[in-house]
């Protein structure tokens, strides 16, 4: 027999890998995302209170969602208990039909199916869903975080969060949003929808923006997790592989983006040997696998051109012929500023920087990124290059009035500082653009 | 399900051309035709234009009418279909179909259904569905 704290330890690795899926069965058995919820996380108190004494089960999964099961025929038969008591009619017949629908059904029915998590992701994803309650329910539901740690991450407060789940628990069951994985016909452009909030999850914990550190490393974990889920369902999907492979190929570079005392390091100056081999293997082998089905999208080229840098062991390796031209290649399947930016960085790599710097300047007259500071930091670093130190210190001060995040304000704080030096400036401007 | 496609187009400040006309009747026609094939038809009208509306309301046991639809937008609801489907992405496929949503939107909204307990009870005239 275990020790009670081993007991313990296997509770919480039971409930990473199987309360997704638990609640996703449950979910299809009842039609109920709350009572699925609610079941689950009282199958895993039963664990906690029994597995310390009784031993581990041999298929810990198994145990959960039968023992989940029997917590959900409890919970309606109180509820009917209740109702008839108080004499209340309403909502008697969803408890009746909560119960028929476990009862009638065989008790193999609750066995988990390899797609009950396919369907649940896709329908935390429909596109009747508001996008920032797609995302929270994802994590809910399949991701099994707690409501306050993804309103810690999104920086939203907890009651707003769950307001947030509430309504679109409340949507998928009154507007009939099927539980369901979407037939053919419609699977291309739901898929999207799919991929696109994974992404959102892998970045929103990859930036370095200000929250929770601890959270939203959770948050990209979660998305790696669960674009290994979607990729294991749909192996045959070139685009899944793709988004997979660049959360892997980006998070191989996750602990050289950050020196020792927690300052930002770019891309040129992070030290290679610290990268993780193992993810640019996996992430280039999926990328691979991707190509090789001949139905390019957006991100597998965003994914093979992370596996070029990831490839590249000096920064002076780095292939940018090649990379510009994936540049051009995503510029015209999805056409935007900041992928004109991304171009027109890799060009001033491959062709020199005045190049890279008359693209930018063509981009700054239309005023489109006008706000955002990686397109003056990216101006200001071609300017440097070019030693034209007042343009790029002027550049440098337009970036610094867009940033938010402590990391990047005193990175390019000290780079203004630098440029300023050299451009033989006493001064180095007002106070409140340098704190 | 029962859903409501509420379709919502900007109202023509001039009469359109006959073909033009013509083209968009033939393709309500044939859309009515496609879901009554498949069951899927309940009802369905087409309203005429909110200079026709008139907005009621009774306040303090007054009847006040304005003249008007009862929100000015650049989309007035012109018309509507219920339909029966199977959930929300097949009721989004029949939206889909209507010529309406080729140049304004379709609103789609389950109908709110009446448990028959309640409905019995008679509680279903006055209470609100939350």
């Amino acid at each position: 027999m275990p020790r009670a704290t081993d007991a313990h330890a296997v509770v919480d690795r039971v409930f990473r890998e199987e309360q997704g899926r638990a609640v996703a069965t449950l979910i299809r058995v009842l039609g109920d995302f709350d009572l699925a919820e609610e079941a689950v996380q009282d199958a895993f108190i039963s664990a906690l209170e029994t597995w310390p004494q009784r031993g581990v089960p041999d298929n810990p999964g198994a145990w959960i969602t039968t023992t989940a099961r029997n917590r959900a025929i409890d919970r309606l038969r109180r509820r009917k208990r209740l109702t008839e008591k108080t004499g209340t009619l309403a909502r008697d017949a969803s408890i009746e039909a909560g119960l028929r629908a476990i009862d009638t059904g065989p008790p193999e029915d609750v066995m988990p199916i390899a797609d009950d998590r396919l369907r649940l992701i896709f329908t935390c994803c429909h596109p009747a869903i508001a996008m920032d309650a797609r995302v929270a329910l994802t994590l809910r539901t399949l991701g099994g975080l707690t409501t306050p740690e993804i309103a810690r991450a999104f920086l939203v407060a907890e009651s707003t969060l769950a307001q947030r789940l509430v309504r679109a628990k409340r949507k998928i069951r009154d507007a009939g949003i099927p539980y369901r994985v979407p037939p053919p016909e419609l699977l291309p452009e739901r898929l999207d929808g799919v991929l696109h909030v994974l992404y959102l999850v892998y970045n929103e914990g990859y930036a370095a923006t200000s929250g929770d550190a601890l959270v939203r490393r959770e948050l990209s974990a979660e998305a790696i997790r669960l674009g290994r889920l979607v990729v294991s369902l749909l192996p045959d999907e070139p685009e899944a592989l793709g988004l997979l492979a660049l959360m892997l190929l980006h998070d191989a570079r996750r602990e050289a983006r950050v020196d020792a005392v927690g300052e930002l390091v770019l891309l040129e100056d992070q030290d290679r040997s610290r990268w993780d081999a193992a993810r640019i293997a996996e992430g280039r082998a999926l990328v691979e696998r991707a190509l090789a089905m001949a139905r390019p999208g957006p991100y597998q080229v965003q994914a093979a051109i992370g596996s070029l840098h990831d490839a590249a062991t000096t920064p002076d390796g780095t292939d940018w012929p090649q990379i510009a031209a994936l540049y051009e290649s995503l510029l015209r399947m999805t056409p935007s500023p900041v992928v004109e930016l991304n171009l027109a960085v890799a060009v001033a790599m491959r062709d020199g920087p005045a190049t890279g710097l008359a693209m930018l300047d063509g981009l700054d007259a239309s005023g489109a990124l006008d706000s955002y500071p990686y397109f003056h930091a990216a101006r200001a670093d071609l300017l440097r290059r070019l030693e034209r130190w007042s343009e790029a210190g002027a550049a440098y001060r337009r970036a610094l009035r867009h940033v938010s995040n402590a990391p990047e304000r005193r990175f390019l704080t000290k780079r203004l500082k630098e440029t300023l030096a050299r451009s033989g400036h006493a001064t180095l401007g007002s106070r409140d653009e340098l704190d | 399900m029962r859903y409501a496609l509420l379709i919502y187009t900007a109202e023509p400040t001039a009469p359109p051309p006959d073909d033009a006309l013509q083209a968009e009747l033939e393709g309500y026609n044939a859309f009515t035709a496609h879901i009554k094939e498949r069951g899927a038809y309940q009802a369905g009208e087409a309203l005429d234009t909110t200079t026709t509306a008139t907005t009621v309301r009774v306040r303090d046991g007054k009847t006040l009418t304005t003249d008007g639809p009862f929100a000015e937008t650049k989309e007035a609801l012109g018309g509507f279909y219920l339909v029966e489907a199977a959930d929300l992405d097949e009721a989004i496929a029949y939206a889909a179909m209507i010529p309406g949503a080729q140049h304004g939107s379709i609103e789609v909204r389950p109908i709110f259904e009446w448990s028959a307990e309640v409905a019995e009870a008679g509680v279903g005239a006055s209470a609100s569905p939350n």
